[in-house]
């Protein structure tokens, strides 16, 4: 796994719609933030293992989200595909803060593709 | 002046910061293992002995005195020899020379210190929050000023749906206040409970007459010098006499972090609740164990317990921190929440609904053991659960019996079938009808019924909610043996057993107007659904409640959220609509001109008679939209299950062979029927002749002009499974045209199951059905057609404006940035 440099502040969790996701672009990609009708965040990189469906588009229920492409169902907490589907989109380290999300870039993500 | 001067006592000094639970329950452990080791002082801020804080709620409601809640006495703390200093709180610490400077400047040395300064209710520093008439909930002086008010009656408003606020709530109804919550969460207590049982208590909470407003953000307390009322940010007034701020608790760290200790959230302590000074130590809501700040009582009881072996010099494992789980201290409400019930990953979870009783309980599971539970209605069995979590014993034996709690555990066997042949004849088996298993029996075997439906026929039994009929079914299977096989009910999806045609049913029947009712009412086995029966519920909802039901954005699919449809890419494409297929320059200019502004790379005519802009970034929506709305044209809806478009041919407009004006039928269905929600899309066409150059035959309501008047066909398709339409009837006016399309239209979305185009449903319910109802019966469509115009009152509003200049669900088209670090 990439190593995080740098954790970045996207806001409160408010701006965020239950059930819902937001979108971050990164210099390398779009990471998909998630917040559950139990008003947790999961984040995982905004495309689906299977044909780089944009997941934040997807309907949010449980710890799950069902990509808005061809459906395939993927759990928000580790990104496996679900049921009889394999593949597994990839996690983003994501934490709240004093009510205000977190996440976890590496370096390339941030734009420092020579740093340490 | 020094409090207790070192030289009249050989003992070790014990001081105590805090009069609280916390503090004297460690005393009381202390006294009870060492009752002579120390010399203690303790300083309290509030000016009276310890009292029990978890029962400011009965105080308030008045169900208790404050003499029922007083712990320890006057004459506790000199029997015991304790020097009390209620009033005069500890304001320093003075580690270097070990002493402790209270507010009236008296010093006082200890030997070990101890902290027990709890927390502080949080303040939301609104405009207004200082107003008279605003308090928190957090001690006696509180409930002092919140009675005042209520003697007068009038509102109150409680901001703050968790635990404290509820019991706030309930306490101030009791005493005559007129009481609402205001709850920035979408369920109240979401920290102890799931939506369900948010859902339910809600609903108890509504049934005693207070108001729970969900989602509700306060952006200022209103009053010139006492509080007259609270505004949210949506702009809504709420009158108040009393603002109660209930929102949360803060550990209280700042004397230690004055004097130097190491405070994170709360003070940081080991498993002996040493700070990281070895002689001071701290308990309670002040503290921060393993990460973990805690605001319940037990597991301050806890603390008390290891901190007293420490310095009682007694060996100890320590404190491993706390399992947690609460109890709303409301008379007539069970509520019950223990560990970590959140779900997800790993775990498994066991629901358990009785909406007869009004019972929900939710257990989740992880490798063979509960890791949290939810009771609401029935907590009887809360202890055990909490018991079973806190042991991490293995449950896996038990799990078939789980939900129905101790009793049944190591009792009778998981298999249903034995569950019901082991119940007494005079079990009741439908609640509803109040049927017991002995009448349905005897039924079976008299009469020889075999079917569940038989079962409903003579003895009504599951006729009415149906949420008993796996039980009949089971009696069924006990009775009959292997005659017996259960009848193929296809549920909606893996969240519950009942089908479309039953949820639809049930859902005008019970009367059920939200996602969270239906849910709760039928039994769902999941906490909040799944994609697919999300939308198909919201769909239903929406049907059979126009202009009432609330539509649910976050369980539509993402075209019908955002008003495009989404690419393989990830783009959209956007159709405006032409009306019957018609377009002007005008409209052509600003489509090109669109395109031309937002590098919109392909642009296509669709089937329908319209144009397609395909590859539109999701950011650009909104402006797309705005420039087609300027020309004057409005969504297509060529995203939606709803009406997409009305083909035409040019009709006797233009054509030499036309009969009948069929651009302007056109355009007038499709004026009539633009906006609607249906089970799935729905196309139609007119064609101005026989020679039906609008393909009207594969659509799903189809018009052919002849020269006496008008031919509807219906349940067309050229989709997958190609078929023609059947006719349904001839009519001669343009009026009987519309009448009779929109009460098909109507029938159709009151009847189909969601995704089920009108092909299919005719051919499931057959083309008489729609004739007897449509056709024969003038009464039934006038009746139809009615409720159809009736529900497009809400529906014909442009969801692109809303988008392009109301900014409604602006955040759907707008990224997330960096916030600038502080």
């Amino acid at each position: 796994m990439t190593h995080i440099v740098n954790w970045v502040n996207v806001g409160p969790i408010a701006n965020i719609p239950r059930q819902g996701a937001r979108t971050l672009q990164t210099e390398t990609d779009r990471i998909a933030i998630f917040k559950t009708l139990d008003d947790q965040v999961f984040a995982l990189l905004d495309r689906c293992p299977h044909k780089d469906g944009p997941l934040a588009q997807g309907i949010v229920h449980g710890h799950f989200v069902t990509c808005p492409l061809h459906n395939m169902v993927f759990s928000l907490e580790t990104g496996e595909a679900q049921g009889l589907d394999d593949g597994c989109a990839a996690k983003v380290e994501i934490r709240l803060i004093d009510g205000s999300v977190h996440v976890g870039l590496t370096a390339e993500q941030i734009g420092l593709r020579h740093a340490g | 002046m020094n409090h207790v001067p070192a030289a009249l006592t050989k003992k070790p000094r014990l001081v105590v910061i805090g009069n609280g639970m916390a503090g004297m329950r460690t005393v009381e452990e202390i006294l009870g293992r060492a009752p002579d080791k120390y010399e203690i002082t303790v300083f309290g801020a509030e000016p009276r002995v310890n009292y029990n804080r978890i029962m400011l709620s009965p105080l308030l409601s008045g169900e208790k005195e404050f003499d029922d809640i007083v712990i320890n006495t006057h004459e506790w703390y000199q029997e015991n020899r304790i020097h009390l200093f209620s009033g005069d709180p500890v304001i320093k610490i003075d580690r270097d020379r070990k002493v402790v400077v209270s507010k009236s400047g008296s010093e006082t040395a200890y030997d070990q210190l101890l902290l027990a300064t709890g927390s502080d209710p949080i303040i939301i520093p609104v405009p207004g929050y200082k107003l008279s008439g605003v308090v928190t909930f957090r001690d006696v002086d509180d409930v002092d000023i919140m009675l005042k008010v209520a003697e007068n009656g009038g509102p109150a408003v409680v901001i703050g749906g968790g635990l404290l606020g509820l019991e706030a709530a309930v306490g101030l109804q009791a005493r005559g206040m007129t009481v609402t919550v205001l709850h920035l969460a979408g369920h109240v207590m979401e920290r102890q409970l799931d939506p369900s049982a948010g859902y339910l208590l809600a609903q108890e909470l509504g049934r005693r007459g207070i108001d729970v407003i969900t989602e509700a953000d306060t952006a200022e307390i209103i009053g010139t010098e006492c509080v007259t009322g609270v505004r949210l940010k949506d702009g809504r007034m709420i009158p108040a006499d009393l603002v109660v701020m209930a929102v949360g608790i803060r550990p209280n760290g700042r004397l230690g972090a004055d004097a130097g200790l190491t405070v994170e959230r709360g003070i940081v302590v080991d498993d002996v609740m040493t700070t990281s000074d070895p002689d001071v130590f701290a308990v309670g809501e002040c503290v921060q164990h393993r990460g973990q700040c805690y605001g319940l009582v037990a597991p301050l009881f806890e603390m008390a317990k290891s901190c007293a072996d420490h310095l009682a010099e007694i060996q100890t494992d320590g404190y491993a921190g706390s399992v947690t789980s609460t109890k709303l201290k409301v008379t007539g409400v069970d509520v019950f929440s223990a560990g970590d019930f959140s779900g997800g990953g790993e775990t498994e979870e066991i629901v358990f609904r009785d909406a007869g009783r009004g019972v929900y309980k939710r257990i989740v599971l992880e490798d063979g053991k509960i890791k949290g539970a939810v009771l609401y209605g029935d907590t009887s069995d809360g202890g055990w659960y909490f018991q079973l979590i806190k042991d991490g014993q293995d449950v896996t034996e038990l799990r078939d019996t789980l939900a129905f709690g101790q009793a049944f555990a190591g009792g009778a066997a998981g298999n249903p079938l034995d569950a019901v042949a082991a119940l007494p004849d005079d079990a009741e088996i439908c609640g509803c009808n109040g049927i017991c298993k002995g009448t349905i029996v005897s039924a079976i075997t008299e009469k020889g019924l075999t079917t569940l439906d038989e079962v409903k026929g003579h003895t009504k039994a599951s006729a009415s909610c149906g949420s008993c009929s796996g039980l009949v079914e089971n009696l069924l299977a006990a009775t009959l043996g292997g005659d017996y096989e259960v009848a193929a009910v296809k549920p909606i999806c893996t969240c519950t057993d009942h089908d479309h045609d039953s949820v639809r049913r049930l859902i005008k029947a019970k009367d059920m107007k939200s996602m969270p009712a239906v849910m709760q009412e039928l039994e769902w086995k999941s906490s909040d659904g799944c994609h697919i029966c999300r939308p198909a519920l919201n769909y239903y909802l929406l049907a059979a409640w126009p202009n009432e039901y609330a539509d649910h954005g976050a369980s539509r699919f993402i075209n019908e959220r955002v008003h495009a449809n989404i690419q393989k890419d990830g783009t959209y494409s956007v159709v405006p609509r032409m009306w019957g297929g018609l377009t002007n320059p005008r409209e052509l200019r600003a489509i090109a001109d669109v395109a031309d502004k937002f590098e919109i790379p392909t642009v296509k005519v669709t089937g329908g008679q319209r144009i397609d802009l395909l590859g539109v970034k999701k950011e650009d929506l909104p402006g797309v939209w705005a420039d087609l709305n300027a020309a004057g044209m409005v969504s297509g809806h060529a995203y939606g299950k709803s009406l997409r478009t009305v083909k035409t041919c040019v009709g006797q407009e233009w054509c030499r062979f036309g009969t009948q004006m069929s651009l302007s039928m056109g355009v007038e269905l499709e004026k009539m029927t633009w906006g609607s929600w249906m089970p799935h899309k729905f196309k139609m066409a007119v064609s101005g002749c026989p020679r039906n150059c609008a393909e009207a035959t594969i659509k799903d309501f189809g018009i052919i002009a002849t020269d006496g008047g008008w031919d509807l066909h219906v349940g067309g398709n050229g989709g997958i499974h190609l078929r023609g339409t059947e006719l349904l009837c001839k009519v001669t006016t343009g009026d009987e045209v519309k009448e009779y399309c929109g009460a098909f239209i109507q029938l159709y979305r009151e009847e189909a199951r969601y995704l089920e185009r009108t092909a299919p449903w005719i051919e499931r319910i057959g083309l008489k059905h729609v004739q007897e109802r449509v056709v024969d019966d003038a009464q039934n469509r006038v009746a139809l057609f009615n409720r159809f115009i009736e529900s497009q009152k809400t529906a014909q509003i442009d969801p692109w404006a809303e988008r392009a200049s109301k900014a409604v669900d602006a955040h759907e088209f707008k990224s997330l940035s960096l916030v600038a670090a502080e």
